[in-house]
């Protein structure tokens, strides 16, 4: 795990890097100092358990448990790990918060922590501990960190960047020799891709990630929204209208069946070499360059930014993972310390080399970490943090935005257009109809 | 001694029966204590889930909150709801047609197991496999023949020639209709075969005997001996089969999620979208209580229209 040494994170310059990466009995003596010094004194006997999403990137939880490991040896708190699929995290955490019983700490997706907020417990000090020592928040993880309140009722530890995955060399060929920026050119690009017989295609069935990602894209690029910034639905626009005349020809241009793709089809395709554009996490380049077979695409893929469209500005939609503590927790001090240690720089600076790019970091010191430099491949990921917006548009980041995503409604708006299934205004009806039972 | 022996005990006999001791050793109320622990059973573990399930789909329940008397409006909206009779269209088609086919093909299977066949016995044992697989494994096997770029199917026709592109399996909505219901008859046969074969070993080797000796055809054999012997093997068979069908939900799941654009959607997989992962558990609730009517029928249907009364009222069947 040691992907670079003290000296060259001093390089790097900044008062995060500074403390540097230490291991073995280095790691220990500091992390032991650390939790003398902490402000958050663990209580006496106390024990964690933390529900945390399944990994995509298995070194990245390699380096979660040695983190949480680390911890338990500085100050003696026993950690108990376990994983859920992603889409089951939110009912675990909503019971457990319901009944009051359960995992001391969840670490969840988007606005997880918002559907209960009064049983997050209160954590304005290590978040204001953090951006005061890190370079401060983003102010996305804000959003997410604080909702329309006060108080930060979790830690909005990481994003996990959705960009654009496409094979150079076809690119070149089709007269790209750098990816589209705006949505004009990207429509060219589909369209000479597709001409050339290297097509590529984003998925159109309910995929949470990846479906999720590239329509709110879409609608947001156009000017289209969910809701206004009072949580009123406005989705029903010509705004909207225009979002999906360019999906639907964006859609015309990609390989067939991307109606059936769930997450992990466009992955498979990808690494099999049907499509040759996609977007996607940064594990399909992390897949890639593990297999001995799949070298030659690992060299000549790579990422690139959401093109900005009419609105001129980016509108990109990545997954936000807060980690948050229940109000119920025996032991609300370790859940703190264990809070703040994750994110000091000597934890997450491996930890984020450790996950290749998969995570990006929220505090904006984090910029120097070498895994963004290393290899160019990633430094794309590096920004996402600053480039998206939160779950609900312009509106709240609570339960309502929550249920939409869930629920696909924008998603399937897309899809019932592209499809042929729905014309334009069928499509946003049926879309208008349901937000406004969501948001009543 | 004798004498005072009889006046104690007579005098304790004496003592006035409670309505407990009644309880306690009347013959009538006997059966009552028997049947309380599968009565506690059943009522703990499915009439108070089943309850609860209604009462919800009348409040506005969220996941990790309890919600208030709504009334009917969750089925309302649902009323009006254009995927929601769209997931009931789709209910009703993959459970006719895939227990129809099931029951077809079962039934042939069985028949044609219930011969003298060389390896009889592993042949047999080779029809239970669907059904022994755990169906998110076959689903996953499913997934990858339908899958879009790498389906077995398209790459064998391609390279036979006989198609230039590959079948849109799972993206096109009437194919993946087709494509999910076709997945859920591989799996579902065995069940029908297997229990219609162990109908057809207890008729009677004498009655096709006989009947034969008096010139019946193969036609006849089956239609006035086998099909009425088999009549309340196949009520039961066909309720069950309904059932597992419209409640199907893991085959579903994976291989679609409900997609593409709901065309795959049934009303258990909607249900548990709306109610567990988008969080709406009232909605959800009145969702898998709107299927309770359709279950309903499927039963009567079968037991009061498929079997003989004689047969159920325990009876010999003549």
């Amino acid at each position: 795990m040691t992907y670079f040494t003290r000296r060259t994170l001093v390089k790097g310059g900044t008062a995060a890097a500074a403390a540097g990466a230490l291991t073995g009995p280095a790691l220990l003596d500091w992390a032991r100092a650390w939790a003398q010094s902490s402000q958050w004194k663990p209580e006496k006997g106390a024990q964690l358990s933390i529900l945390r999403w399944k990994y995509f990137v298995q070194s990245e939880d390699d380096a979660f448990v040695a983190l949480m490991d680390s911890f338990t040896k500085a100050t003696g708190v026993k950690i108990t790990i376990a994983r859920e699929s992603y889409e089951d995290v939110q009912p675990k955490a909503s019971v457990a918060a319901n009944t009051g019983a359960g995992p001391d700490l969840f670490w969840g997706l988007y606005s997880l922590p918002h559907l209960f907020p009064q049983k997050c417990l209160d954590v304005t000090d290590v978040a204001d501990y953090l951006g005061k020592k890190y370079g401060g928040w983003v102010p996305t993880a804000v959003t997410y960190g604080k909702g329309t309140g006060n108080k930060w009722i979790a830690i909005p530890v990481c994003y996990a960047g959705n960009l654009l995955n496409y094979r150079v060399e076809a690119s070149k060929k089709a007269g790209f020799s750098k990816f589209p920026t705006t949505t004009d050119e990207f429509l060219a690009y589909a369209k000479a891709m597709k001409a050339q017989g290297t097509p590529g295609g984003m998925a159109l069935g309910h995929a949470s990630g990846d479906g999720n990602a590239w329509v709110y894209w879409c609608l947001w690029a156009f000017g289209g929204n969910v809701v206004d910034k009072n949580d009123k639905v406005i989705i029903n626009s010509p705004e909207t209208e225009k979002a999906l005349n360019f999906a639907k020809a964006l859609y015309e241009n990609y390989v067939p069946g991307t109606a059936s793709w769930n997450d992990s089809f466009n992955n498979k395709a990808f690494l099999g070499g049907e499509i040759h554009w996609t977007n996607n996490g940064i594990s399909i380049y992390v897949a890639a360059q593990n297999d001995a077979t799949k070298k030659q695409i690992a060299e000549d893929m790579d990422h690139a930014l959401w093109p900005v469209g009419p609105v001129g500005k980016p509108t990109e939609f990545h997954l936000m993972f807060p980690l948050m503590a229940m109000t119920y927790t025996k032991y609300p001090q370790a859940c703190k310390a264990l809070m703040a240690y994750m994110l000091e720089a000597d934890q997450f600076n491996k930890w984020l080399t450790a996950s290749k790019g998969y995570l990006t970091h929220c505090l904006n010191a984090y910029d120097a970490n070498p895994v963004w430099t290393a290899d160019r491949k990633t430094t794309p990921f590096r920004d996402v943090a600053k480039r998206t917006l939160t779950a609900g548009g312009l509106g709240s980041v609570g339960e309502k935005a929550a249920s939409a995503i869930a629920d696909f409604v924008v998603l399937d708006m897309f899809a019932a257009y592209c499809t042929g299934r729905e014309d334009a205004k069928g499509a946003i009806k049926i879309a208008d109809r349901q937000l406004r039972r969501i948001y009543r | 001694m004798a004498d005072i022996a009889l006046k104690s005990s007579g005098k304790a006999a004496l003592r006035e029966a409670t309505a407990w001791d009644r309880l306690k050793t009347n013959r009538n109320w006997l059966s009552i204590w028997f049947m309380l622990p599968a009565a506690a059973f059943l009522i703990l573990f499915l009439a108070y889930p089943l309850g609860l399930g209604v009462w919800l789909s009348f409040t506005d329940a969220k996941i990790g909150r309890s919600g208030i008397f709504v009334g009917v409006e969750n089925y309302e909206w649902l009323s009006d709801d254009s995927i929601f009779w769209l997931s009931v269209f789709n209910t009703l088609l993959y459970t006719i047609v895939a227990s129809t086919i099931k029951f077809a093909v079962g039934l042939y299977l069985a028949l044609l197991l219930n011969e003298n066949l060389p390896f009889k016995a592993i042949l047999r044992a080779v029809v239970l496999i669907p059904f022994i697989v755990p169906t998110v494994l076959s689903a996953i096997a499913f997934w990858w023949i339908y899958d879009s770029q790498f389906s077995i199917v398209s790459w064998t026709l391609r390279n036979l020639g006989l198609i230039s592109s590959n079948i849109d399996f799972l993206g096109d909505p009437w194919n993946a209709r087709w494509s999910v219901i076709f997945a859920n008859i591989w799996r579902g046969v065995p069940f029908v075969a297997i229990t219609l074969l162990a109908g057809l070993q207890t008729v009677s080797p004498s009655l096709y005997e006989a009947a034969t000796i008096d010139g019946a055809t193969a036609w006849q054999r089956f239609r006035y001996i086998t099909y009425p012997l088999l009549t309340p093997i196949i009520a039961v068979v066909m309720t069950f089969s309904v059932l597992f069908t419209f409640t199907d939900f893991q085959l579903i799941w994976v291989l679609t999620r409900g997609g593409p654009v709901n065309a795959t959607q049934l009303m258990a997989t909607l249900s548990y979208q709306r109610a567990i992962i988008a969080g709406q558990l009232g909605e959800g609730a009145a969702i898998s209580t709107a299927m309770i009517p359709f279950l309903l029928g499927a039963i009567l249907i079968s037991w009061f229209g498929l079997q003989r009364r004689k047969w159920q009222q325990g009876e010999s069947n003549d």
